[in-house]
């Protein structure tokens, strides 16, 4: 198979794949709760309300009909308006998104930066002292569940030390007395648009644990990839070649070696933020992170379907866009994985 | 150059100790290519790896004289490697990086062994490709392994041991893995190189064109012992050892040319096994009793062998 | 080779770090010391007691017995864990046989299907499902199984293409032996064997999934116990109170951690075979 069509098969499995989580979304928002006109109509409504809400939600067409209507908004964007707060879901995902993506962001790249090296190097020390306690590192990070990591962080860093904040994405005193102008969503890159480098400093702390939380499980899965990775590319015979030409032994480790764990590397990225994306949910309710997760865990104490409809859908879409985008760029670096 | 005696490398391993090397009896004069043959797994490698201080955690060395350039090795292998010894690795579709440049891959031998600014490291890198008779070596820095054929991949991996600045190199079964007339070109410029550079040359190899056609002198390994040694012509011509005998033999006359090493009936004795006595025995056609006893060394005509039997 | 010597010394700690949640689970009503307080009844009397006989892991807002509420939250946790496991078998095991029996067109819409639950970010899929569905116990593992299940259908079908070119199974064939019978007698045990390993090694995230929807309310409901939630509980009292979450947590934690190293343990032997 050539790129050209590997190209054009994964793009239609990627439309494949949106239409098909349309209609899960569709299913799970406006087929199983038990009425969703009830829902809509609030509380304790009376019958003639609810017949109005159904009338409004256009719940009495059939089914086809409405999931076509469904799927059509999805796709432009029309995510309906929240039953609780009355509110177009468009306009609040667009403040949470870039909030939820920021934070998967950086803890993907803590992921990266601690679990590869760590790998790595296990790797190159395979059965020290080193190797050892990050063996027992790395399976302790994915065995430790998220929402208890997030507690013990906090009590640790923040309640006890106080090093750093205890929750939020940005202290009182700014948000309040000289709030950072909206550009992009992104606090830490519109500091650094605006010059502001005191919100720059503060934004950061206030992302330190909950990006931390979020890096441990994937940076202990990062770790235990690329320690298997590298321990095959360490007995290619392209190492024993560069050993014997007297280079340093952390040159070929990272120079060298690291360079051909480039797939293991993006497929790690990819987890990573996936991981980051879902983790949100738990992690932004303990440290009050403004984004998609705990506005859909709020969603869900609500009972506010296309609230959750809809940041399933957008979370969902990102993360098939994430894996198109890996996809493509694998296959551009090594041209077998078109071939599979 | 180069001056071993009684040297022996046993590895560590489940089954209890593997002697990988019995007595290798190596001497090399300075400018010479030496060859140095035998069938897979009789410990030419290995005798690379000992040279490269490369062996296998846990090796234990044990040598009689081991002395490089008039000093011990011991001790210093890290100092040597690369500085003063390179290895010229087999089959060069595998020994080189298949995700950096050439470019990159010369400049990091370059730097690891030169402390150059980065235009004159790379100045240099293009003047050691040219020096391999690669054409454009400019444009060639930039350009991948797997777009390069296979001779064309040998020279540089003859390159990066030239940019190392070592004046003893390794060449480990260079051309195996390249076409006949490709390896005879290959052998050429290795030849050239040790000419015009005063590079000293370990030839390991199983063909025996490539010990005819370049090497001074060689030496037979079986099993981890050097059985025989000698000027080439007279290696060839006269070979006095059985094991030696018997590798000539089993050249098929009719194909004397790219012809290998045809298996000699029998197999060789596994590294687990210790050998008191002659480690050729079991499969020689001139054994007797006395062959249980350790063989003394002989000389004849520049040649050393150790074998009981008297010269015929 | 024993079963110990297979396992090593860390797997054979993780087997029995398995084994001694299992029984306390199973046992709790009389291995718990405050039985009806782990089952969920208050004692208001004795509300945040810190860590210290007769009580060894404190007390709740309620005055109950943490180290009995977490007894008896390990038998929900746990069982949701295995539960998780076993219907995602029941689903995924018969799709991917099917797919990889069947092939052409049936295998690549099933595997279509399974492209589009596992393109879901799986705790977000969880999330709406369980929201769809409501909270309880039951709805909560239908909720993860559902994002579970088509990594045992994949699993499946590669197992079923390997074996369906074996010389058994093709002589079977040929024999006029009907596909269903083929399927059940040769294809399943064969398979069965790598799908139960991994199986074995999914219980811990497939735990540490369930208790992240009880955290959020989704999972079983108050007054029965279950670890995700209980953690939850404790937040609002958290640090102060610290053992109200710790104790769950680290329960948690300890059987994760078990049941990876397990995993491991199981791997590594099955490498050691080959």
């Amino acid at each position: 198979m050539g790129l050209g069509r590997y190209l054009l098969r994964r793009l239609a499995l990627s439309a494949l794949v949106v239409l098909g989580v349309t209609f899960l979304v569709f299913v799970a928002a406006q087929v199983v709760p038990s009425d969703p006109a009830a829902l809509y109509a609030g509380p304790r409504p009376t019958a003639a309300q609810i017949e109005k809400a159904r009338a409004e939600l256009h719940l009495d067409a059939p089914l086809p009909e409405r999931f076509a209507s469904f799927a059509v908004a999805m796709a432009s964007g029309d995510f309906g308006v929240s039953y609780k707060s009355r509110r177009p879901i468009a306009q609040d995902l667009r403040a949470y998104l870039p909030a939820t993506l920021e934070l998967a962001a950086v803890s993907t790249l803590l992921a990266l930066i601690i679990g590869i090296p760590a790998g790595a190097m296990s790797a190159a020390r395979r059965g020290s002292w080193f190797d050892r306690a990050g063996g027992f590192g790395a399976i302790a990070a994915v065995a430790m569940p998220t929402f208890f990591l997030a507690m013990l962080l906090q009590a640790i860093f923040a309640q006890s030390l106080g090093l750093l904040p205890l929750s939020g994405r940005l202290s009182r005193e700014i948000a309040i007395s000289a709030p950072l102008e909206t550009v992009t969503g992104f606090t830490l890159i519109d500091a650094v648009l605006a010059g502001r480098f005191d919100v720059l400093r503060d934004a950061a702390a206030h992302l330190i644990l909950p990006a931390l939380t979020l890096a441990a499980y994937p940076a202990g899965i990062a770790m235990r990839l690329t320690r298997s990775a590298m321990i095959e590319i360490l007995g290619r015979r392209h190492i024993l070649a560069v050993r014997a030409l007297g280079l340093s032994p952390a040159r070929i480790l990272f120079g060298h070696a690291l360079p051909n764990a480039i797939c293991p590397a993006l497929t790690i990225l990819g987890l990573s933020f996936a991981y980051a994306l879902t983790g949100a949910v738990l992690v932004e309710i303990i440290f009050a992170w403004p984004g998609l997760g705990r506005y859909v865990s709020e969603a869900v104490l609500s009972k506010d379907f296309p609230v959750i409809a809809a940041a399933t859908f957008v979370v969902t879409l990102c993360y098939v866009a994430m894996n198109l985008v890996l996809d493509l760029v694998q296959a551009l670096l090594d041209p077998r994985v078109a071939l599979q | 150059m180069l001056e071993i005696a009684n040297l022996s490398v046993t590895l560590p391993s489940r089954r209890g100790p593997l002697h990988v090397l019995r007595r290798i009896d190596l001497s090399m004069a300075k400018g010479q290519i030496h060859g140095l043959i035998g069938e897979s797994g009789c410990g030419k490698t290995m005798t690379a790896m000992a040279l490269l201080g490369l062996l296998p955690e846990g090796a234990v060395v044990a040598a009689d004289r081991f002395r490089f350039d008039g000093d011990e090795v011991a001790g210093r292998v890290k100092t040597l490697r690369g500085r003063r010894i390179a290895l010229i690795s087999q089959d060069p579709a595998a020994a080189l990086n298949p995700v950096l440049t050439i470019g990159r891959q010369m400049d990091d031998v370059i730097r690891s062994h030169h402390a150059l600014p980065r235009p004159e490291r790379q100045a240099k890198a293009v003047d050691i490709l040219a020096a391999t008779g690669l054409p454009d070596p400019q444009n060639l820095l930039r350009r991948y392994p797997h777009q390069l054929s296979g001779g064309m991949q040998q020279r540089v991996v003859i390159a990066q041991a030239l940019a190392t600045g070592a004046d003893f190199l390794i060449a480990d079964e260079p051309t195996t893995a390249l076409d006949v007339t490709v390896g005879a070109q290959v052998l050429r410029l290795l030849r050239d190189l040790v000419a015009s550079r005063g590079l000293t040359v370990l030839m390991i190899t199983h063909d025996m064109d490539v010990v005819a056609e370049t090497c001074d002198r060689a030496t037979v390994l079986y099993a981890g012992i050097s059985v025989e040694e000698g000027p080439v012509g007279a290696l060839l011509d006269h070979p006095r050892h059985p094991y030696t005998q018997a590798l000539l033999a089993a050249l098929p006359d009719a194909a004397p040319h790219g012809a290998r090493l045809a298996a000699v009936e029998g197999s060789i004795p596994p590294p687990t096994e210790t050998l008191p006595g002659c480690a050729f025995a079991a499969r020689c056609p001139h054994a007797t009793a006395a062959c249980a006893a350790p063989p003394p060394l002989r000389n004849a005509g520049g040649q050393s062998w150790s074998c009981h039997l008297e010269l015929p | 080779m024993t079963l110990f010597s297979r396992l090593g010394p860390k797997g054979t700690i993780a087997l029995a770090v398995v084994a001694a949640f299992l029984l306390l689970a199973v046992l709790a009503p009389w291995l718990a010391p405050f039985p009806e307080q782990g089952a969920g009844a208050p004692n208001i009397a004795e509300k945040f007691l810190p860590p210290m006989p007769p009580h060894l892991l404190g007390t709740d807002h309620l005055g109950r017995d943490m180290l009995s509420r977490v007894i008896y939250g390990g038998r929900v946790s746990l069982s949701s864990g295995l539960l998780i496991v076993l219907v995602s078998l029941a689903v995924g095991l018969p799709i991917g046989m099917i797919a990889g029996y069947a092939g052409g067109w049936w295998d690549e819409a099933l595997m279509r299907l399974t492209d589009v639950f596992l393109a879901f970010p799986a705790l977000l899929l969880a999330v709406l499902m369980a929201a769809a569905l409501g909270p309880g116990l039951l709805n909560a593992v239908l909720a993860v199984a559902v994002t579970w299940w088509p990594w045992y259908a994949r699993m499946a079908r590669a197992e079923v293409l390997t074996l369906r070119s074996q010389p058994y199974v093709e002589a079977a064939r040929l024999m006029g032996v009907s596909n269903s019978r083929i399927l059940l007698r040769h294809v399943l045990p064969a398979a069965l064997r790598p799908l139960s390993v991994q199986a074995a090694m999914d219980v811990g995230p497939a735990l540490l999934t369930a208790s992240a929807l009880s955290f959020l309310g989704l999972g079983a409901l108050p007054p029965t116990a279950d670890w995700g939630q209980i953690v939850d509980a404790g937040r609002k009292f958290f640090p102060e109170r610290w053992w109200y979450s710790v104790a769950p947590g680290m329960a948690i934690f300890v059987l994760a951690l078990a049941f990876a190293a397990l995993g491991d343990a199981l791997r590594d032997g099955e490498q050691k075979d080959a």
